[in-house]
């Protein structure tokens, strides 16, 4: 089961859907680890997608779980590749080419879907028109409002920013632009006096 | 009448003060002894004479000293500064509306000459006589929302309409209430406005929002709001937080009548003519407790209003941890006379307050 | 908040001007041009707006919707050309019979509905017939931005082809220009096809060619979001009715060829309204009862308002039935 259901929350807060073969010449799908399910479930509902498709797939800790059955999928172009911030020069390549009606299918961890969402809209799809689905795990990337680092998957709130070194919590105020949830210093009005960290929905 | 500029400081010593003149014109945001969310909604023409309403941008004896300290905060944080690069157009549109306003509205301090594209402009309080090309930024030392901006009071968020959304595409923000521009920048209007409790439930920002895209070129608008802070820190960012948030637990009952500060936005809207985007300044009052109750009528309001409002509010303004401590002191200027409707502070009518030697007498 | 509360007046601001040129361009479409009355300035524009034009047709006021087609850039004068609609309500009729240069009349602020989306990495124009006006001053404003454009422009014939020859002779290469009296058409989905990212598209013209524009963009995986239409509606005549206005205390009647809002504001009621085409959703207005059948025509409310039957846009908007009461 590498579906979660996310409590409703504030406006900001992404809400993920469920992938749908959508019509356009092109089909670029961007998944990390159990997102790789999203894409084999959307090829369930229209296997012929992925004729068109070029799949770029980051398998982080899942390894060989899911790659050849992405590849039997016969997408026109299938891509693994050891991280997110690798496979960026490729995502960027492709959109610089790409002609409106491309479809883009995001999969997986929010924080990959929020960065690849980004690289497309700065290329000039409207967000509205990426599709996300959510899968695996719950770990935010999250930004220090105090510094402006990125801490990445996150998992306990309040968690320590891995750039300045403050106590910070975990909002679900989100930037669509940084791809990160906000993180606010927790004991500026109480220096040191810190609660005990909890796992994110638990 | 000519302004008498205060030198003061907004940091720091905190030596911020408001003169008689300031504390009578204070836009006091409360019309009667409640609170709650509302559009609250009007045109933004005029209003009395000497008002902070009556002038399109209000400019008051703390403009040097804001602007300087407005200087302080960009070279410490450039990033309280952008605009996406779809807005230049919009920040041309914002420079002129300032100019033109301030050159007409106050001519001896502010002039514009304008022949065709190249322009002079002239501000007399912060020794700047600058001709450029209008349009053309290679003609000034920054983006045009930026120049001018910095020779404003207040925030201004610059938002693009798009299919009958608003969009944050750009701004300047050192004054504001506790929001980053740098985090919200591009974000829809109900996204920014996503940590506001209760209001979305009550259907406040569906409304306000069809009020906004349907302000036009010529008719501009404005509302108050407002929230509490302690010390006349106009830079309540998120960003200095971990460095002001201690502050707020300052507060004794010595020193609360002259640190704790009523916080009032004059907020305006106006539609841009040349981007179709909507200009939303966001004008910062400071008043301290101290100077307020000095009006007997917002001394007795101000307690009713603080003691009713309900604690989501509270919480989210910041000050639910020093409302004891504010109700405290302000219970003592309310004296439980009713009051007059409307912000004003009616000196002439309203009576002092009633000590309790007063009130035995009688 | 502050003075006594300042009543909205309905519409846009006015502003008064001369009708300092008519110049008639072929057998249907006249283009007017205005200067201001005090000599001041016109207000700069944005590209895509319309101004409501006023016209004092002797007892009637006649308040019709105009894309302002001069160069945004140029303050000292604003141009609308208006086509000539024989069966239609009477506008644009008085405006090519009775309008003469010299005359006073009074127009709005500028009101934009039909923006150019300025993120936009290229904008492609499809104008049908009179659906041209506002492309014109898109152009000459992209012209002098350095914005990336073309123009695809279906007219019935060459002699009704409204400034063909302007635009093909200063763009040679921007503009296409398809007549449909030798049988030629935008090719949309070759247009469509090979279009970069972030290009948008805009249509004006008659409600056939737009919904044609839509789908076909959305059978081609265009967003939504990148494809931009304006029509205006005229309202459209009907049977009279009555109509009970709760808050005004009065009841007033419809006629035949006037507006539920054109009714209001003759009987005095000062209802709100800027695009008057059912479009920007300013007079929109709640129904307290009604028994009877509304005909919605406006493209402001979703179809749950329409079925709904608690909501009317009167401004192209009307009733068949017994009674209707509003909240206005």
């Amino acid at each position: 089961m590498t579906k979660f259901q996310f409590p409703e929350s504030i406006r900001s807060r992404p809400v993920y859907g469920t992938l749908e073969p959508r019509p356009g010449k092109a089909h670029l799908m961007i998944a990390d680890a159990e997102g790789a399910e999203a894409l084999l479930d959307l090829a369930t509902r229209e296997a012929r997608l992925f004729a068109q498709g070029h799949i770029i797939y980051i398998p982080k800790t899942t390894g060989e779980t899911y790659t050849q059955r992405l590849r039997d999928l016969g997408p026109a172009q299938f891509h693994v590749g050891p991280t997110y911030e690798a496979s960026v020069p490729r995502i960027r390549r492709v959109l610089s080419d790409a002609h409106m009606g491309l479809q883009v299918y995001l999969a997986g961890t929010e924080g990959l879907m929020g960065q690849a969402q980004n690289e497309a809209m700065q290329a000039g799809i409207p967000h509205s028109a990426i599709q996300t689905e959510h899968r695996g795990s719950v770990a935010r990337r999250m930004q220090c409002v105090h510094c402006k680092g990125i801490t990445e998957d996150v998992v306990t709130d309040p968690f320590v920013c891995s750039h300045c070194g403050l106590n910070l919590f975990v909002r679900d105020h989100y930037s669509r632009r940084l791809a990160a949830f906000q993180g606010v210093c927790i004991d500026a009005e109480d220096p040191g006096n810190l609660p005990d960290p909890v796992e994110l929905y638990t | 009448m000519t302004i008498q500029f205060n030198t003061e400081t907004f940091r720091d010593d905190y030596s911020f003060r408001n003169s008689d003149w300031a504390i009578k014109r204070f836009p006091f945001p409360f019309h009667e002894d409640s609170y709650m969310y509302s559009v609250n909604m009007e045109q933004h023409r005029g209003g009395p004479e000497g008002s902070v309403y009556e002038k399109r941008f209000d400019v008051d004896e703390h403009y040097v000293s804001e602007m300087q300290d407005r200087a302080i905060v960009l070279a410490d944080d450039p990033l309280r500064c952008q605009s996406l690069p779809h807005m230049t157009l919009a920040g041309w549109d914002t420079l002129e509306l300032i100019m033109v306003s301030k050159s007409e509205d106050y001519p001896d301090l502010f002039e514009l000459h304008r022949d065709g594209n190249r322009w002079r402009w002239i501000n007399k309080p912060m020794g700047i006589d600058h001709t450029f090309t209008f349009l053309d930024e290679t003609t000034l030392p920054c983006g045009p929302l930026e120049y001018i901006t910095r020779q404003a009071q207040g925030d201004y968020a610059v938002l693009d309409q798009r299919g009958d959304m608003l969009y944050m595409d750009a701004g300047m923000v050192t004054t504001q209430a506790d929001w980053s521009l740098d985090f919200d920048i591009g974000m829809d209007f109900f996204e920014w406005h996503a940590p506001v409790p209760l209001a979305h439930e009550m259907g406040i920002f569906k409304r306000a929002l069809k009020f906004l895209l349907n302000i036009q070129q010529g008719a501009p608008a404005r509302r108050l709001n407002w929230t509490m802070t302690v010390n006349p820190l106009l830079d309540t960012s998120p960003e200095n937080y971990h460095k002001w948030g201690i502050q707020k637990t300052s507060l004794t009952p010595e020193n609360i009548g002259a640190k704790q500060h009523l916080r009032v936005e004059l907020q305006t809207f106006y539609r841009l003519p040349r981007s179709n985007a909507l200009l939303f300044p966001i004008r910062c009052y400071l008043i301290a407790f101290q100077d307020l109750v000095r009006i007997p009528k917002w001394g007795r309001r101000l307690h009713r209003v603080v003691r009713d409002l309900p604690d989501e509010l509270a919480t989210y303004k910041g000050f639910i941890a020093n409302r004891p401590l504010m109700l405290d002191y302000l219970g003592r200027h309310d004296d439980g006379l009713p009051t007059s409707p409307g912000v004003w502070p009616d000196l002439d009518s309203e009576p002092p307050l009633q000590t309790q030697n007063d009130a035995r007498s009688r | 908040m502050s003075a006594a509360p300042q009543k909205a007046r309905a519409g846009a601001e006015k502003i008064d001007v001369i009708v300092s040129a008519v110049v008639p361009l072929n057998e249907l479409v006249t283009r007017f041009e205005f200067t201001r009355a005090d000599d001041k300035a016109f207000p700069p524009f944005s590209a895509g707006a319309h101004t409501v034009v006023e016209m004092r047709d002797g007892d009637r006021l006649r308040l019709n919707p105009y894309s302002l087609m001069s160069d945004p850039a140029d303050s000292s004068q604003y141009a609308i050309s208006v086509r000539r609609d024989d069966a239609g309500r009477g506008g644009s009729l008085f405006m090519h019979r009775s309008v003469k240069v010299g005359d006073r009349m009074k127009i709005s602020y500028p009101v934009n509905l039909f923006p150019l989306d300025l993120r936009g990495r290229k904008h492609v124009f499809l104008a049908g017939g009179i659906g041209i006006t506002p492309f014109m001053a898109m152009i000459a404003h992209l012209e002098r931005m350095g914005g990336a454009w073309e123009l695809h422009y279906a007219c019935r014939n060459e002699a009704l082809g409204t400034y063909v020859d302007q635009l093909t002779s200063r763009y040679p290469n921007k503009v296409h220009v398809y007549f449909d009296d030798r049988n030629q058409a935008i090719a949309l989905e070759d247009l469509l096809d090979g279009q970069p990212l972030g290009t948008h598209v805009y249509v004006c013209g008659p409600k056939g060619m737009i919904d044609w524009v839509h789908a076909t963009a959305a059978a081609h995986g265009w967003p939504d979001e990148n494809v931009h239409s304006e029509e205006f509606l005229a309202p459209q005549p009907g049977k009279p009715f009555e109509v009970r206005l709760c808050r005004s205390d009065i009841t007033i009647q419809v006629g035949e060829s006037e507006s539920l809002l054109e009714a209001m504001e003759r009987c005095g009621v000062d209802a709100p309204f800027l695009c008057r085409g059912g479009a920007c959703g300013q007079c929109e207005t709640d129904v307290i009862e009604a028994d009877g059948t509304f005909v919605h025509r406006d493209h402001w409310l979703d179809d749950e308002d329409h079925t709904s039957g608690k909501k009317i846009m009167p401004c192209v908007s009307r009733f068949v039935g017994k009674s209707l009461v509003l909240d206005r």
